[in-house]
């Protein structure tokens, strides 16, 4: 939009100049043409490899991890608790974890994110304070995972000595996808249309109110949209929990927040890297991706129906 | 009196009873919450500066600056080159596979491929990052580096080149996504103008569109080498732990990020000269792709303007 | 005399040297104008006069602009509508305002008319409805929706959005409204639904609207103001704006001779 209208003030002529400039001569030549013609098609078909390349590269990589797990992905697998002899091994105490990590990661965010997306786009004068949050925020979000995995392991691990607890390790994780949280909500309420905003103030609506009958339900799909997709992230990162300290091997399932416990990725990373010596571990954490990945195709495909239903409506 | 003057009556009583309270609680509460999301930055900064001082009060930095990485030996030594040469030769693998495939990808996307296929293909792309890291590192352990092996017999079965790859792989739809934004976001008479003079397809896009979209092109580029920087599980899992200087892409070595994971969940003790090196990694981790971020946001500020 | 308190009954408004600047641009000139109780005031002149600049002041949503400031008085029966002491909340449930481009909110029909009297504190659901069907039957719009009142409002067209807005307006019983260009965005059919709508709340309500097209408001107003540049040039009875005017500046506006 914006760049249209700025684009709209350059002389077009002046824009039409330099793209002449930019282009081959036009000499009527037909073999020239042909030549043209012909790497234009013969290179279209170099690029769709590249696309087609990642779309392989995808397909491979679900097919040998299905693979793996097949045979080893059961009911069984699912209820089972951990154990070092792989046919006994299973990934309840994981899926609680994961569950628990959740349980914690989405009221924090939420709260923390949407609260800080209603201050910047609502409140926050536009200037230097709004800046310096936004700043610092989007900086945030690009921050390597295992960084925050330092500050957890700092802050939450031993300043308030939580260990590598649920607790800490959903805190760590919660600062690891605030700013996506952020962003997508701020986004959404940056779409909400003024005349809505105004239409409520002109009714005698203060400030408060119109944020909460107008504003933010308009904005719940994308901000329901952005924390999906933020869960989703968390939910697979491995890094930060990794830093925090987690045992390799949790027999006991958590029951409280300040217990030690294991999650999905956790449990892949450590099966691996011990493939070595128990090659079986390979296959069980194969079984433990396939289980990860169905969670986030469910996930993900929530955020798209959530998109695409309440897209534009005005 | 009718109806209509009692609903007057009646509202005007509640407006002026109304103290708003709420109304003005509220933006301090959410200011207060933004403070907290801010505080998350300034809490990296600040753990990480404490305890690298501490590092860098114990060790000299001549050591620092060395080529021996031994932190848990008898007599530890914290040569931090050797997770640099890491970082750079799997960096430099990442982008050898993400950059060159990314960018065609982002120009067939948004220069040739047909509405219909775009529906498809963005996706999968969207599908491709969404795939957590630690599953792109079992995918280069269990089969990449099996498969290379087979290639290059003297691969080790840790070594840079295939978390590289890998790590590549992870990057294309960054790089493609980004890319294309910038393409597409360059206006469509420029588009027009040219391809109505008669040139093809690829001429507009070597001639017009990408010249329009470089910066942004960069940026995506620039953010592409901070992620591989900055990517953890992939080298972790698959690059194993040898501290040894080298280049040899084919031999196990360590990264950043990886030295960092290996320490923490290995048994560094707190208060250690190994344990502080954490967050000396860390401090230099965050810098760089800082550094980077900044840099991409100057690029993409820069290409901003020029429309 | 001049103690700031209007005496007459019959004025809403007492505009008095009114000032009002965007940054350093200054919009609206020494203003002085009165409104009268239970008329139609057209405002009219070319574009970018000042007239919903204008408008806007009267409930103070041109606060809403940051850069904007204002001096002089605006008296709302007698009282200093930028006093202290006054809350917008309040001169807003006083004043309702229509916009030019229909702004239902995205809820149901019903909800849209009882959003005032909701947050206004009204709870009681029989209330309400009662207050919903006064509110759609003034607006002329109940006959058209009291069966699909749980429908979303953007299902109506055009002119029942901007009928549901004057709906949604009426809920809260205000004393004034205030409309800018309310038809501009609609076609004539609508637009002449609106016209009778406007003349049958003139009993009920005072009503302020700004218009670019002089025939609506030789049809539909008592007295019209005209602005040019930010100065009112002239305010007058309609009848005499239209066949009389004193200033020649309002002679070639409505003569069609610039504008
Ligand atoms: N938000 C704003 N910031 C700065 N200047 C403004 C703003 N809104 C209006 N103005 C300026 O104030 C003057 C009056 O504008 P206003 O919108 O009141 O005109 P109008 O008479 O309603 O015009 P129209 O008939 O086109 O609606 C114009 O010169 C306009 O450029
Ligand atoms: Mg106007």
């Amino acid at each position: 939009m914006n760049q249209e209208t700025n684009y709209a003030r350059k002389d077009s002529r002046m824009m039409m100049k330099d793209i002449n400039q930019k282009l081959p001569d036009f000499k009527v030549n037909s073999e020239r043409i042909a030549r043209r013609v012909k790497l234009n098609n013969f290179l279209k078909h170099v690029f769709s490899m590249s696309t087609l390349f990642a779309i392989i590269v995808l397909a491979v990589l679900l097919y040998r991890i299905g693979a793996d797990s097949l045979g080893w992905l059961n009911l069984g697998f699912l209820s089972r608790n951990l154990s070092i002899f792989p046919e006994k091994a299973g990934i309840y105490g994981a899926i609680i974890g994961s569950v628990y990590l959740m349980l914690i990661v989405i009221p924090v965010t939420t709260i923390l994110g949407v609260s800080t997306a209603i201050y910047l786009e609502e409140y926050a004068a536009k200037g230097k304070v709004q800046d310096f949050i936004k700043i610092n925020i989007s900086n945030l979000a690009s921050v390597p995972s295992v960084i925050f995995g330092l500050l957890g392991l700092t802050v939450f691990g031993r300043i308030l000595n939580l260990g590598s607890s649920i607790l800490a390790g959903g805190l760590t994780m919660s600062l690891l996808v605030l700013p996506i949280v952020v962003v997508a909500s701020q986004e959404a309420i940056r779409a909400v249309p003024g005349f809505l905003r105004e239409a409520s103030y002109a009714m005698g609506a203060d400030k408060w109110t119109t944020v909460r009958k107008v504003v933010l339900p308009v904005a719940l799909p994308g901000i329901l949209t952005g924390s999906i997709l933020a869960m989703s992230r968390a939910i697979g990162e491995t890094a930060p929990l990794v830093v925090l300290g987690i045992p390799t091997l949790i027999l006991k399932i958590p029951s409280t927040i300040m217990d030690d416990f294991t999650a999905l990725p956790i449990q892949i990373y450590y099966w691996t890297l011990d493939t070595v010596l128990t090659p079986e571990y390979a296959n069980l954490a194969a079984a433990t991706i396939v289980v990860l990945l169905v969670v986030l195709f469910v996930m993900n495909s929530a955020a798209i129906i959530i998109r695409n239903k309440f897209q534009k409506r005005f | 009196m009718d109806d209509k003057t009692k609903i007057r009556q009646l509202i005007q009583e509640n407006v002026s009873k109304k103290k708003n309270t709420t109304d003005k609680i509220m933006p301090r509460f959410f200011l207060l919450m933004a403070f907290v999301s801010v505080a998350a930055t300034f809490g990296i900064v600040a753990t990480l500066i404490t305890d690298a001082a501490k590092f860098f009060s114990q060790v000299p930095i001549s050591e620092v600056f060395s080529t021996k990485l031994a932190p848990l030996n008898a007599n530890p030594s914290f040569g931090i080159l050797p997770l640099i040469t890491g970082t750079i030769m799997t960096t430099v693998i990442a982008m050898l596979v993400a950059v060159p495939i990314g960018l065609t990808a982002a120009i067939f996307l948004s220069q040739f491929a047909s509405d219909k296929m775009r529906k498809i293909l963005k996706p999968i792309m969207e599908v491709l990052a969404g795939i957590p890291t630690i599953v792109y590192g079992f995918f280069a352990y269990s089969f990449v580096t099996p498969m290379l092996m087979k290639i290059i017999p003297s691969l080790g079965a840790k070594n840079a080149l295939s978390p590289g790859i890998v790590m590549g792989i992870m990057i294309i739809p960054l790089v493609a996504s980004l890319s294309e934004d910038a393409m597409n976001s360059v206006p469509d008479i420029m588009r027009e103008g040219a391809l109505g003079l008669g040139s093809t397809k690829l001429e507009v896009t070597f001639k017009v569109v990408i010249p329009a979209a470089i910066s942004g092109i960069m940026a995506s580029i620039v953010l592409a080498v901070s992620r591989a920087i900055g990517e953890t599980m992939i080298v972790t899992i698959a690059s194993g732990s040898s501290k040894a200087f080298t280049l040899d892409i084919t031999q196990s070595m360590q990264t950043m990020t990886a030295y960092i994971v290996e320490f923490t969940s290995g048994d560094a003790a707190s208060g250690t000269t190994g344990y502080y090196s954490l967050y000396a990694v860390g401090l230099l981790l965050f810098v760089f792709t800082m550094g980077i971020n900044l840099i991409a946001q100057h690029i993409s500020k820069k290409y901003r303007e020029e429309y | 005399m001049t103690n700031g308190i209007s005496k007459n009954e019959n004025i809403v408004y007492d505009v008095k040297g009114l000032n009002l600047w965007y940054g350093e641009d200054q919009a609206l000139k020494d203003i002085n104008l009165e409104i009268e109780k239970n008329k139609v005031t057209a405002i009219i002149g070319p574009s970018g006069c000042g007239k919903s600049t204008f408008i806007k002041t009267m409930n103070r949503m041109i606060e809403n602009i940051p850069i904007v400031r204002t001096t002089g008085k605006i008296l709302y029966h007698g009282q200093d509508i930028f006093d202290k002491s006054v809350r917008v909340e309040e001169l807003r449930t006083k004043v309702g305002m229509v916009f030019q481009k229909p702004n239902p909110f995205p809820k149901s029909i019903f909800e849209n008319v009882v959003y005032g009297p909701r947050i206004h504190g009204i709870k009681d659901k029989a209330l309400l409805m009662e207050i919903a069907e006064t509110s759609l039957k003034s607006a002329a719009l109940w006959d058209e929706v009291k069966d699909r009142l749980n429908d979303n409002a953007y299902g109506l067209s055009g002119g029942q959005q901007q009928r549901l807005c004057i709906a949604r307006c009426l809920a809260v019983q205000p004393d004034v409204i205030l409309m800018d260009e309310p038809t501009s965005a609609l076609d004539p059919i609508a637009t002449f639904k609106i016209e009778e709508l406007i003349d049958s709340l003139k009993k009920d309500y005072t009503i302020s609207i700004v218009t670019h097209s002089m025939q609506q408001a030789a049809r539909i107003s008592d007295k019209t103001a005209f602005f040019l540049m930010g100065e009112l040039i002239e305010f007058d009875k309609t009848s005499v704006i239209f066949s009389n005017p004193a200033d020649k500046r309002t002679e070639d506006y409505i003569t069609g001779r610039f504008g």
